[in-house]
């Protein structure tokens, strides 16, 4: 299996803080990986990073073998990196249509993708006309996934996609990152839900200040529920 | 493709018409003030003639504030530049435009007000790239930037044109008023009123109804989204600034019409009235910013033929007011 995305030695420095303390790893082509990690660790720093949103002060970041610290966010983004950001960040302004418009960059919508997307979100079906900003958090979050899948992309990186949502909506995020996964993409997913990651992930990377401290299978993770509590400070059984 | 022309809409939020209401209002309740019939017909024709001209001079410069937040404080020296680049087509053909023809005056309209969108649109590039590149997301150093660009400009047209008040004429054919019973209507004023109206009309058109429209609109909302969508913003703000310079120009030659002169610091004196409008509107609202000109005209008018003395602070008072009714204006598009 080739890696699609590896990351070397990256630090990151916001203001005076220094975040990211040398992350090292690598995503495997057509895998989801998980990165998990308690509050403040710098999940969200390592996909703003990897997005250049946030510059890298040191270290490589290389996607498809190509260097990508040093380039700019629309250019990353062009080479097939989609993003869902912690704040979903939705046109709230605009209807699902003309969010889903700006997100496929080269043209028109495909409606085959389309409705492969209706398929597990109904509602962006149902609420095509209306702005985004009238509707629910859950609906909001099916927005901003469809938004970055509505384009086949190399890699997607998702964070925190199931924060403050109904378990009804999160079982529809999961069955969607199943199908996702099935299209073959590649997929880097920040998650705080253990049992909902345990569902989706092959591979688990842990995150704590700033470092890498744990990497290997999500199932050899599930199953060890001493390293749970050492890596994550709570059990996946616990959380269940 | 499943067919997604009848989409079942959730309910649409309620049409926010107060802001809207707000002129109409305004305009009804300053009839019984005014007394006469006919002047309230020509301060309310002033103040609209008025309001479009500033709307297009205030147009570039709230979705520049929007988009960017950059605070530009040299928006004034578009409106002066396109003024006196206008008097270079005007002036030397002065015979065309005091020809009694009104075809003839807009032939020469017509270059003048392109030659100050393209100066103004083409000084807006140097501007971005010179003045406000270096000092994105620095409000302090853009105020020092723009306003010190203004001041460059303003001395640099005191040096080419000199220190006089240029006398810009009216064409021949807009001269005048139509008269309606005891109401006169000066041409001039319908002519701006109509412009106005289909400047308005354009902008809304390219930013619902076209790709770059709906990018400056996202853009405005998260521009940090629009660039993870792979669109470089800087750019996308490069276009706007030029067509908001663009559209400061024109409005520096209608404004020279409307006053029939051109001086060096008029950009200077209008770009407060400018600032005004924009916060009034609502940062980055084309929507607001249109109400907000027209009622910074319908004060100016109402209130320099009621109480003279309180034009001069009528505008500030109008900002305050709307500020505490409304604290990000009359229709907030940025949480900024």
């Amino acid at each position: 299996m080739t890696d699609l995305l590896t990351l070397s030695g990256v630090h990151t420095n916001i203001g005076r803080y220094h975040i990211l303390q040398g992350v090292d790893f690598t995503v495997a082509e057509g895998q989801t990986t998980m990165l998990l990690g308690r509050n403040g660790a710098g999940k969200t720093t390592t996909l703003r990073t990897i997005m250049a949103l946030w510059p890298a002060s040191q270290g490589q970041i290389t996607l498809a073998g190509r260097r990508i610290e040093a380039m700019a966010t629309p250019e990353i983004a062009r080479l097939g990196v989609g993003y869902v950001p912690e704040t979903m960040a939705v046109f709230s302004d605009l209807t699902v249509k003309e969010n889903l418009i700006l997100a496929a960059r080269d043209g028109d919508l495909d409606g085959k993708r389309l409705d492969w997307i209706f398929g597990f979100f109904p509602p962006l079906r149902k609420f095509w006309l209306s702005r985004a900003g009238s509707l629910s958090g859950g609906q909001k979050q099916m927005l901003s996934i469809a938004r970055a899948i509505i384009e086949p992309r190399k890699l997607l990186l998702i964070d925190e996609p199931t924060k403050g949502l109904a378990p009804a909506i999160i079982g529809s995020l999961i069955e969607c990152f199943a199908e996702i996964k099935r299209s073959g993409a590649t997929i880097l997913l920040v998650e705080q839900n253990f049992h909902a990651a345990q569902q989706i992930g092959d591979s688990v990377l842990v995150m704590d200040n700033g470092r890498i401290v744990h990497r290997g299978a999500m199932a050899e993770l599930a199953a060890d529920i001493p390293l749970q509590e050492r890596l994550l400070g709570l059990s996946l059984e616990a959380h269940q | 493709m499943t067919d997604l022309t009848a989409s079942d809409a959730l309910p649409k939020p309620k049409r926010d018409l107060a802001p809207v209401l707000l002129p109409l209002f305004l305009a009804l309740l300053m009839l019984p003030l005014v007394g006469s019939f006919s002047s309230w017909v020509t301060l309310t024709v002033a103040s609209l003639a008025m309001g479009m001209m500033i709307f297009i001079m205030a147009s570039g410069l709230t979705l520049v504030f929007g988009l960017m937040d950059v605070l530009n404080f040299g928006h004034g020296a578009f409106i002066a530049v396109g003024a006196y680049v206008a008097t270079l087509v005007l002036l030397p053909l002065a015979g065309m435009s005091q020809a009694d023809s009104l075809l003839t005056n807009l032939a020469v309209l017509a270059p003048a007000a392109l030659a100050a969108m393209a100066v103004s649109g083409a000084l807006g590039l140097v501007v971005e790239r010179l003045l406000i590149l270096p000092v994105y997301g620095q409000h302090l150093k853009q105020i020092l930037m723009t306003t010190g660009g203004l001041i460059v400009a303003e001395q640099a047209l005191y040096a080419l044109w000199g220190p006089q008040i240029i006398p810009v004429p009216l064409p021949t054919a807009l001269r005048g008023s139509f008269i309606i019973g005891d109401i006169a209507i000066a041409k001039y004023r319908l002519l701006v009123m109509l412009v106005g109206i289909a400047v308005f009309v354009a902008i809304q058109l390219v930013l619902n109804r076209t790709k770059i429209g709906l990018l400056i609109r996202a853009g405005v909302e998260n521009r940090e989204m629009v660039e993870a969508l792979g669109y470089h913003i800087k750019r996308l703000f490069l276009g706007v600034f030029m067509v908001g310079s663009a559209l400061a120009g024109f409005g520096g030659i209608m404004w020279a019409l409307y006053r029939e002169q051109v001086h060096a610091s008029m950009g200077n004196d209008l770009t407060v009235l400018v600032f005004i409008v924009v916060i009034i509107g609502g940062l980055g609202s084309i929507g607001g910013c249109f109400i907000g000109a027209l009622l910074v005209a319908m004060v100016a008018n109402y209130g320099g033929f009621l109480v003279p003395k309180l034009a001069l602070v009528s505008n500030i008072l109008l900002m305050v007011a709307i500020l505490m009714w409304r604290p990000r204006g009359l229709y907030a598009v940025t949480s900024r």
